[in-house]
């Protein structure tokens, strides 16, 4: 036997599973020093007035309220629009056109749709609401925001229905069951955990999305509850307080950044336990 | 045969087969699937309706005029497209490698009890928004760079031919390979995830006989895995560079937004994604917002195509692996 050639073989081996596990640590070594900074940096920061004043003018000390306040009502509202026509979506690749030749279609749109750069939702809203409304509002942002739930959600809805077996399906419809109430009241109830999973994954990605929001919901100074005007949102204030030389609005963004990291990486975490018990499966 | 019209027709007689309520949410899914479609054809029409007047102004010269002035209303796409390219091209350079490093590591090496930590954790890597990686790089890695890697490299690689002219210049920290780093740790988790889940699929046994004829773990993966996965990787490279391409905010934080082909990599450039975030809501003008919403169709319909290309390519891939199991 050639000693020599095995003996190449095993060093090359040895080099390339060296370099696979280098690669890892090299991915989780930037998690771990981005994380390290957003702490290092915004935990400092954060204390009572970032979740009550609002946000200051240069040179003073202020807080976010109003920012997370439009935050959240943003995505609130770019949920509710864009949970239900997802759901039904989804519902109707799973239940109602599985085989039908345009589903495909659909599937092939969704799948774009869910990795298309999400400035071009902030460009496409711009032109077809705030263009038409001639102002920047809260809606337009949210409507934005519920561009992108939609494929999230119309993905994760079809995939987790599609795992609920037919024989329960058939179970229903033999019981007399109109199609209907088969969905709702039986396949939705199977595939509840794998689409609320769907929905919080879709939240998570929507809390940090900066891009749409930037000439949608624009920014507002002030504390402002309408969604009809500019809203303040965390993304956007960030950005802006971020880039410029005040060290006040810096330490701010610091502490909106680690917040919004924090959430996000807690929405992630929450929808992979929910997701669990259906991995299994 | 002959049964079936009589007992369709009977089917009819006996009343209405479907109760409203039926028709109600059956129509209601059928719109909302509908919508969907909808959504990316009415994307690609206000992206048309909005860039016409730049487009009918300065034609396919747009693509080719390096051209970037607000107040003469002269403007071209080409730094901007030169600047996403470069930015995507590094981000795969380094991307591409790592992730197929790592899915090899979680598929191939990694102890069954750290598989899901593992893959949690890059996952996270994701999660992260993109305004966060932005922050980071302009504030965190952008002046470590500038102090202690850029002036070595400058001095070492900087003055040898050919290659030297890509890493010459100041060192500012920002610039085109800043963005394009960052950019590849953005994407490495979709290219992994995708590449981990295809050599999952690789039949067990045909690994099995090739460690049982005394082949490496790496031989395996090269001649093994790889030749029967090659497709769906190319489907996953092709999703990551649709990502990266389309990636706004991070790369925002440290291109530099200058308006300049620029040779080294070091210099600051912008990419399209780049110039709407940084200008959109400048713009005043009709011309220049149009010109902007041109930029935007261009990424949409590269990015378009890439994703395609990329769920054709993972399409055929899951379609072979019914075939040969």
């Amino acid at each position: 036997m050639d000693m020599s050639l095995y003996r190449r073989r095993r060093a090359i081996n040895f080099v390339t599973m060296t370099v696979s596990v280098l690669t890892t640590l090299f991915g989780l070594f930037w998690l771990a020093w981005l994380l390290v900074t957003l702490f290092s940096e915004g935990f400092q920061h954060i204390n009572w007035a970032v979740f009550t004043e609002s946000t200051p003018p240069p040179g003073s000390t202020g807080g976010l309220a109003n920012a997370i306040y439009g935050s959240v009502l943003m995505t609130v509202v770019a949920v509710l629009i864009g949970t239900p026509v997802g759901v039904l979506a989804g519902t109707y690749l799973s239940e109602y056109g599985r085989h039908h030749s345009i589903s495909g279609a659909i599937r092939f749109v969704n799948d774009i749709l869910l990795s298309a750069p999400s400035i071009i939702l902030g460009v496409f809203v711009f032109e077809v609401v705030v263009r038409q409304t001639g102002h920047f509002s809260g809606w337009a942002g949210a409507l934005a925001l519920a561009l992108i739930v939609l494929p999230v959600v119309v993905r994760t809805t079809e995939d987790m229905m599609r795992l609920v077996p037919d024989s329960i399906r058939e179970a229903a419809v033999a019981l007399g069951t109109p199609r209907w109430r088969v969905i709702v009241q039986v396949i939705y109830r199977a595939a509840r955990s794998g689409i609320l999973t769907g929905v919080l994954l879709a939240v998570a990605r929507i809390s940090g999305e900066t891009a749409p929001l930037l000439f949608t919901a624009l920014n507002n100074q002030f504390w402002s509850s309408s969604l009809d005007k500019p809203m303040a949102n965390l993304p956007v204030v960030i950005f802006q307080f971020a880039m410029s030389p005040y060290d006040d609005w810096q330490h701010l963004a610091w502490a909106g950044a680690l917040l919004i990291t924090l959430g996000v990486l807690l929405l992630n975490i929450i929808a992979r336990v929910f997701l669990r018990p259906q991995e299994r499966n | 045969m002959r049964q079936l019209p009589l007992s369709r027709s009977a089917a009819t007689d006996t009343g209405d087969p479907t109760p409203w309520p039926d028709r109600i949410f059956s129509s209601f899914a059928h719109l909302s699937a509908g919508t969907v479609l909808l959504v990316l054809s009415a994307i690609l029409i206000s992206l048309i309706f909005g860039g016409w007047s730049a487009m009918s102004k300065f034609g396919f010269g747009f693509l080719t005029s390096d051209a970037w002035n607000p107040v003469t209303e002269d403007f071209g796409a080409l730094v901007s497209i030169f600047g996403t390219l470069v930015t995507s091209a590094i981000a795969m350079l380094i991307g591409i490698p790592v992730s197929f490093g790592i899915a090899l590591f979680i598929t191939e090496l990694c102890p069954a009890w750290l598989k899901r930590p593992i893959g949690t954790a890059i996952e996270l890597l994701a999660a992260v928004p993109s305004i966060i990686y932005g922050m980071w790089g302009l504030f965190v890695f952008a002046p470590l760079f500038a102090d202690h890697v850029q002036p070595w490299v400058s001095d070492n690689i900087g003055e040898w031919p050919i290659i030297g002219a890509l890493f010459q210049g100041p060192p500012l920290g920002i610039g085109m390979f800043t963005a394009g780093l960052i950019l590849s740790i953005m994407v490495i988790p979709f290219m992994t995830a995708v590449m981990r889940d295809i050599f999952e699929v690789v039949p067990t046994v045909l690994k099995e006989s090739a460690y049982g004829m005394g082949m490496t773990t790496w031989e395996v993966t090269r001649r093994i895995v790889l030749p029967y996965t090659k497709v769906g990787v190319v489907g996953g490279i092709m999703l990551g560079l649709g990502r990266a391409m389309g990636e706004t905010m991070a790369v925002t934080f440290v291109i530099g937004n200058a308006n300049h082909i620029n040779a080294s990599l070091f210099m600051p450039g912008n990419t399209i994604s780049s110039s709407i975030a940084n200008q959109f809501t400048e713009a005043v003008e009709p011309m220049y917002t149009s010109s902007l919403i041109e930029l935007g169709l261009i990424l949409f319909l590269v990015s378009f195509v890439v994703l395609a290309l990329s769920k054709l390519l993972l399409l055929r891939m899951t379609a072979g692996e019914g075939k040969i199991t």
